[in-house]
């Protein structure tokens, strides 16, 4: 049986949920209102930009916990290159979760938009108006977007791989107690067979 | 640990690498879908600008659509009557908000004769003191050929020239107005249309009808339009002649300097207010002459700018951006300018960055080429 005691503490379980819920609803919303004329696109657009700005914020709270509590160390058993691969990872999802709404408010700024979070609240500029950094900043965003939902993808193959595969108490580090009850009984129900 | 006590057996393990591989591709073709890559005949933003460019030509740094134009600047000094209608900081009375704005002809040709087209269009930006903004792109006609963007789309595709003759096909665009009903209104119009030889004697219609939203949460749909102060002039020139007044193509750009030179220009706003039934969320329909309207306040343009140089040039004329106390309607075709105005923006805009895979603008060099089609 694995050793499944080491868990991620209760407020970054919550973060880690709620956020890769507002992370991939946020991919799936920038994509989409992108690439449509119908009347989804302002309305997915009004959405995209205050849950962007909730994303930041809730990154750096998220950031200050990991900080003040580390999260439980890898199984001691995983392969080097796999361990690399975990960390270095983990720290693109950061630094994308906090740069992608930065980016994107830097890009308005300069296009010279108004920064609206809703009807009537809006955020200052943070770049004076220019056309040439908002192509860029307008680019990036796209790619850097991309780049977050791959490392999206690897990230979700790779918790299925540590639940499914190597049963190793990663995965019920992040699903908690119950996952982690659920998962030790699978585990006994796949030894009995 | 033994490996094999984690993942049980041979065909349990590769189960399991299976509905590994099936969650990661079905949200990846989840995404692919919503991002319109799997279905190729999605309107998309991209596809109605490269429209636009298959019928004008690509031109470096120039909008896609009304590439042509000229940037002003002023104020709108309001009256105060609107404030009932609109909490919009823009309508407050005595307020004064500073306005970048600009006019332009249609089409995606920033060197096309003025005369080539009777159609003339106002935009504007409306920097409020606090901070927000409302954008508005209209035209002097009072409506818009079709009421949904696939509709606009299809008049596109029938107006792309004939590689043959350089014009469009009249049979194709016959076919087309048979097809489309609601373009009644706007042929009418076009009938009696003639180029007008200034920018600053027609009125300019919002087309789309949009929603002021009043102190209590109340929401009354209008459309809106400038009416100039300044009487019609000189008889117009007819569509298709190469030159207009002053024998120069461009003397649209030439009348509105000679005008500011002398005194700043002026427009009233006013805004009508719909009754019930009238249609709010189609553009290609009038509503009943009888309807009442608030004069809004006056627009005060003081000074031109050639739009290279000028501070309309990095502007996107959204008709999305929007202060609060004013609000879009359910007509289809805002979205579609919106998303198609960004699409274009970036186009424009990456190519004054001259970023890899777009032509360099060559904006800064204010002539025009020798050679251009």
């Amino acid at each position: 049986m694995s050793n499944l005691t080491e868990q991620f503490s209760p407020a970054a379980r919550v973060l880690h949920w709620l956020m890769a819920l507002m992370i991939l609803t946020m991919l799936f919303i920038g994509v989409g209102m992108v690439s449509t004329v119908s009347e989804w696109h302002s309305r997915l657009v009004s959405i995209h930009k205050p849950l962007g700005i909730a994303i930041l914020l809730l990154a750096l709270v998220r950031l200050a916990v990991r900080l003040r509590r580390p999260p439980p160390p890898l199984p001691a058993d995983l392969p080097v290159p796999q361990k690399l691969a975990a960390h270095a990872s983990h720290w693109l999802l950061y630094a994308l979760m906090i740069a992608m709404p930065i980016i994107g408010w830097a890009m308005l700024s300069a296009g010279g938009y108004p920064v609206m979070l809703g009807t009537s609240f809006h955020l200052p500029p943070i770049l004076p108006a220019d056309p040439v950094a908002f192509a860029i900043l307008r680019h990036l965003h796209t790619w850097l977007a991309l780049l977050l939902f791959l490392t999206f993808l690897a990230h979700l193959a790779a918790a299925l791989y540590h639940g499914l595969i190597r049963r190793d108490g990663v995965l019920s580090g992040m699903v908690g107690r119950r996952g982690q009850a659920a998962m030790q009984s699978r585990g006994r129900l796949r030894a009995v067979d | 640990m033994n490996p094999s006590s984690r993942s049980g057996t041979r065909a349990g393990r590769l189960g399991a690498y299976a509905l590994i591989g099936a969650t990661v591709v079905i949200v990846a073709a989840a995404f692919a879908y919503v991002g319109g890559w799997l279905s190729p005949h999605r309107l998309t933003p991209a596809r109605l600008v490269d429209q636009l460019q298959t019928n004008s030509g690509v031109f470096p740094g120039y909008r896609r659509n009304h590439a042509k134009g000229v940037c002003v600047t002023g104020y709108f000094q309001s009256s105060g009557q609107a404030a009932a209608y609109s909490v919009a900081q823009v309508f407050a009375p005595g307020e004064r908000t500073p306005v970048v704005g600009r006019f332009a002809i249609p089409g995606g040709n920033p060197y096309a004769p003025d005369s080539s087209i009777p159609i003339r269009s106002m935009a504007l930006r409306f920097a409020l003191a606090d901070g927000q903004q409302w954008r508005t792109g209209m035209n002097d006609m009072p409506v818009f050929p079709v009421s949904t963007p696939q509709a606009f789309y299809q008049m596109l595709q029938a107006q792309q020239p004939d590689p043959a003759t350089g014009k469009p096909d009249p049979q194709k665009l016959g076919a087309f107005f048979a097809a489309h009903p609601e373009t009644a209104a706007f042929l009418a119009w076009a009938k009696t249309a003639t180029p007008s030889p200034s920018f600053a004697t027609v009125s300019y219609w919002s087309l789309d009808a949009f929603q002021l939203v009043d102190g209590h949460g109340r929401h009354h749909p209008v459309r809106w339009r400038m009416v100039p102060d300044a009487p019609a002039g000189a008889p117009e020139t007819p569509v298709g002649g190469g030159a207009g007044p002053g024998g120069s193509p461009d003397y649209l750009a030439a009348d509105l300097r000679q005008r500011l030179a002398q005194a700043p220009l002026r427009w009233h706003l006013l805004i009508t207010l719909a009754q019930p039934g009238d249609p709010i969320d189609d553009a290609a329909k009038e509503w009943p002459p009888d309807r009442r309207s608030v004069d809004a306040g006056t627009l005060v343009l003081t000074s031109t700018q050639p739009q290279q140089s000028g501070p309309c040039r990095d502007i996107n004329y959204d008709p999305l951006v929007l202060p609060h106390g004013i609000e879009a309607s359910g007509d289809p075709l805002l979205p579609a300018r919106s998303a198609a105005y960004a699409d274009s923006y970036l186009r424009r805009t990456s190519e004054e960055a001259h970023l890899p895979g777009y032509l360099p603008a060559s904006l800064s060099a204010a002539t025009k080429p020798d050679s251009r089609p």
